[in-house]
């Protein structure tokens, strides 16, 4: 791990680049790109807290958009009755997301594999048709933010690139405390129970207990990108919890790599510019075939899982195949 | 009560039911025999619906439609397993997951390019527009009697099929131990793509059979495969036996749930709180439903025996 390696360059280089975003766009006179890196971002952080528990501990959960959307209506909600302090809403959002996993990793945890998915789908489900029910707060068309959390004059959030700036180091947070994590004693444990659950159990590790803290931890930080995501967005609906929105979550991890520290990053870089430039790219070959983006999309992502199993983070690595 | 509402309510959810199976059985046994989850079984279901939409109108005969679309579903189902599905299998779930993902998001983008973003309906042939007297003086549409009926049809078939033939025994064998099958001399490369093609072909039997009520339309198979993944789940993976208990179980449960919660909550609820609280609490019972049994029984009602 020491020293310049392929892998640490790009990580680097990545973030160095991120970090200079705003003013290069400021210069260039381009809003919207900034707007996408933003979305990037905030998917980003999404995607590393999904990777913590499907690439560190083996837990494949195919609803983890549910935290994006708790994130989002726990900065909505408020805001619907005009309370705007981020000091709130941003505890709040962290909060009910990590609730939201402990109810719901009890019971989820129980069961491996396929019902494992199948089950955190579920609960998905359930949070999904929860605001879509709710009347109150828009249901199906969803909710307006008119201001965006504010930070008594600290931090003024409807200027985009001080919001920019604010999802950054959220997303540089998340990078250190998964860092971390995963090199914790925990993380090793957690890293054992993918690895061989009985034999950790042998050793004596309460693995269910283990999982149900990383899981929690990480439904907390997915809870944070959904109110980053919210803010930067200022309108939130159901359809952010959709279940394809957890299938993207999860493409994004594999694509960069799961398992691997700052992989996600990079699948959800590639992620969001296939999203963004698929469209006009295609409409330049044939114009109006950019709607049906999904058909070159698709098979992208078959030929991904069939070819590039370890993903991005496998290629930086030089040996592009997973060591079995 | 109203008990006419009733037996129609209990009727209805007996055909979402029988549709839930169609789609199950193929489901389960996938699953069951080859561990492969399939997402893109939806698409099938929705393809089968296009095609026979397009041939409807063709051939001006729904009943020639029918049987033009059913050998296509075959052909898709066949070319997806081998395209995609085969070099998949003892791969893990994940990658199963995210390229049936893949093959969802590509096919609703190509029907969406051939049919255009509007649904397509079928028009029905007059004998079964009409409607038909029941006994107690229910009047029903014929056709919602006629797919209750073609789908315990091919439940009861089915169920012949795999309890009672060589290639259901070897259909059963596999889902127990494929690699025992496998070293037997069966081709279970052949037995799988079968089996496959076969349950694309069911898929799209309950496509089409709804689409005249429904219309075809894109992304109709995504909403009703989550419910068939439930049904798996709870009838226990790999088993027809099972799929047909859930799927009748949860058909009747969506439904009654859909019409007669709202009065159930209105009994200790202010009427206000249940009309919002109904709808949502409706659409998720089935998602608790599974949460629960998944809770006490991990394996599912009638899990298959031995591994």
């Amino acid at each position: 791990m020491s020293g310049l390696t392929l892998r640490s360059g790009v990580t680097f280089g990545s973030l160095a680049f991120l970090a200079i975003v705003p003013p290069l766009t400021g210069a260039m006179d381009a809003p919207f790109v900034l707007d996408i890196v933003m979305r990037m971002l905030c998917l980003a952080i999404a995607a590393i807290s999904l990777n913590l528990i499907l690439g560190y501990g083996g837990m494949i959960s195919f609803g983890h958009a549910a935290y994006i959307g708790i994130g989002a209506y726990a900065v909505g909600i408020p805001a619907y009755y005009e309370v705007y302090s981020g000091f709130l809403q941003i505890p709040l959002a962290v909060g009910m997301a990590a609730l939201f996993a402990l109810v719901t990793g009890f019971i989820c945890l129980r069961t491996r594999g396929v019902h494992f998915i199948m089950i955190t789908l579920a609960f998905a489900q359930m949070a999904f048709f929860t605001f879509v029910s709710i009347e109150e707060y828009g249901g199906d068309d969803g909710l307006v933010i008119d201001f965006k959390s504010e930070f008594i004059g600290w931090l003024d959030l409807e200027e985009p690139v001080t919001l920019y700036y604010v999802i950054f180091v959220c997303l540089l947070g998340t990078i250190y405390l998964v860092k971390r994590v995963v090199a914790s004693r925990f993380g090793m444990v957690i890293q054992g129970t993918m690895g061989n659950e009985a034999r950790m159990r042998a050793l004596g590790y309460n693995v269910f207990l283990y999982r149900l803290i990383c899981y929690v931890i990480s439904g907390a930080i997915c809870g944070l990108a959904g109110a980053l995501l919210g803010n930067f967005t200022g309108f939130i609906s159901p359809e952010m919890m959709d279940w394809t929105r957890s299938g993207e979550l999860i493409f994004m991890v594999v694509l960069g790599g799961s398992g691997s520290l700052f992989g996600p990053v990079l699948g959800t870089a590639v992620f969001v510019i296939a999203e963004e430039y698929l469209t006009p790219m295609m409409n330049l070959f044939a114009a109006g075939s950019g709607v049906y983006w999904h058909i070159v999309f698709g098979p992208f992502l078959v030929l991904v899982v069939l070819f590039g199993r370890r993903g991005i983070d496998g290629l930086l690595d030089g040996r592009g195949h997973r060591d079995d | 009560m109203d008990w006419t509402l009733l037996i129609v309510q209990l009727l209805n959810g007996l055909q979402l039911g029988v549709l839930l199976f169609l789609l199950a059985a193929g489901l389960t046994l996938i699953f069951g025999i080859m561990d492969f989850i399939n997402l893109a079984h939806g698409s099938l279901y929705m393809v089968g619906a296009y095609f026979c939409a397009t041939f409807t109108e063709f051939l001006d005969s729904f009943l020639l439609g029918v049987l033009v679309a059913l050998p296509l579903t075959f052909l898709v189902g066949l070319v997806v397993e081998i395209v995609i599905a085969r070099p998949l299998y003892g791969r893990d779930h994940l990658d199963h997951v995210l390229a049936t993902f893949g093959v969802i998001l590509f096919f609703d983008a190509l029907v969406h390019l051939v049919w255009g973003p509007e649904g397509y309906a079928i028009p029905l042939p007059a004998f079964l527009d009409g409607q038909v007297g029941l006994a107690l003086g229910l009047v029903l549409p014929t056709y919602r009697v006629l797919i209750i009926a073609v789908g315990l049809f091919i439940a009861l078939g089915l169920y012949m099929v795999v309890s009672w033939t060589r290639v259901g025994m070897l259909i059963r064998a596999g889902a127990s131990n494929r690699r025992m099958v496998a070293a037997l001399g069966v081709n279970i490369d052949l037995l799988f793509t079968f089996v496959f093609a076969g349950g694309a072909v069911l898929a799209g039997v309950a496509g089409l059979l709804i689409a005249p009520i429904t219309e075809a339309n894109i992304g109709m198979g995504n909403d009703i495969l989550l419910v068939a993944f439930v049904v798996i789940i709870i009838g226990g993976i790999g088993s027809i036996r099972g799929a047909f208990v859930a799927a009748i179980l949860i058909g009747l449960i969506d439904t009654m749930g859909r019409s007669f919660l709202d009065d159930f909550m209105k009994l200790f609820l202010s009427n206000q709180n249940a009309e919002t609280a109904a709808p949502a609490f409706s659409a998720m019972l089935i998602y608790v439903l599974m949460a629960a049994i998944l809770y006490f029984r991990p394996q599912g009602m009638f899990p298959p025996r031995v591994r």
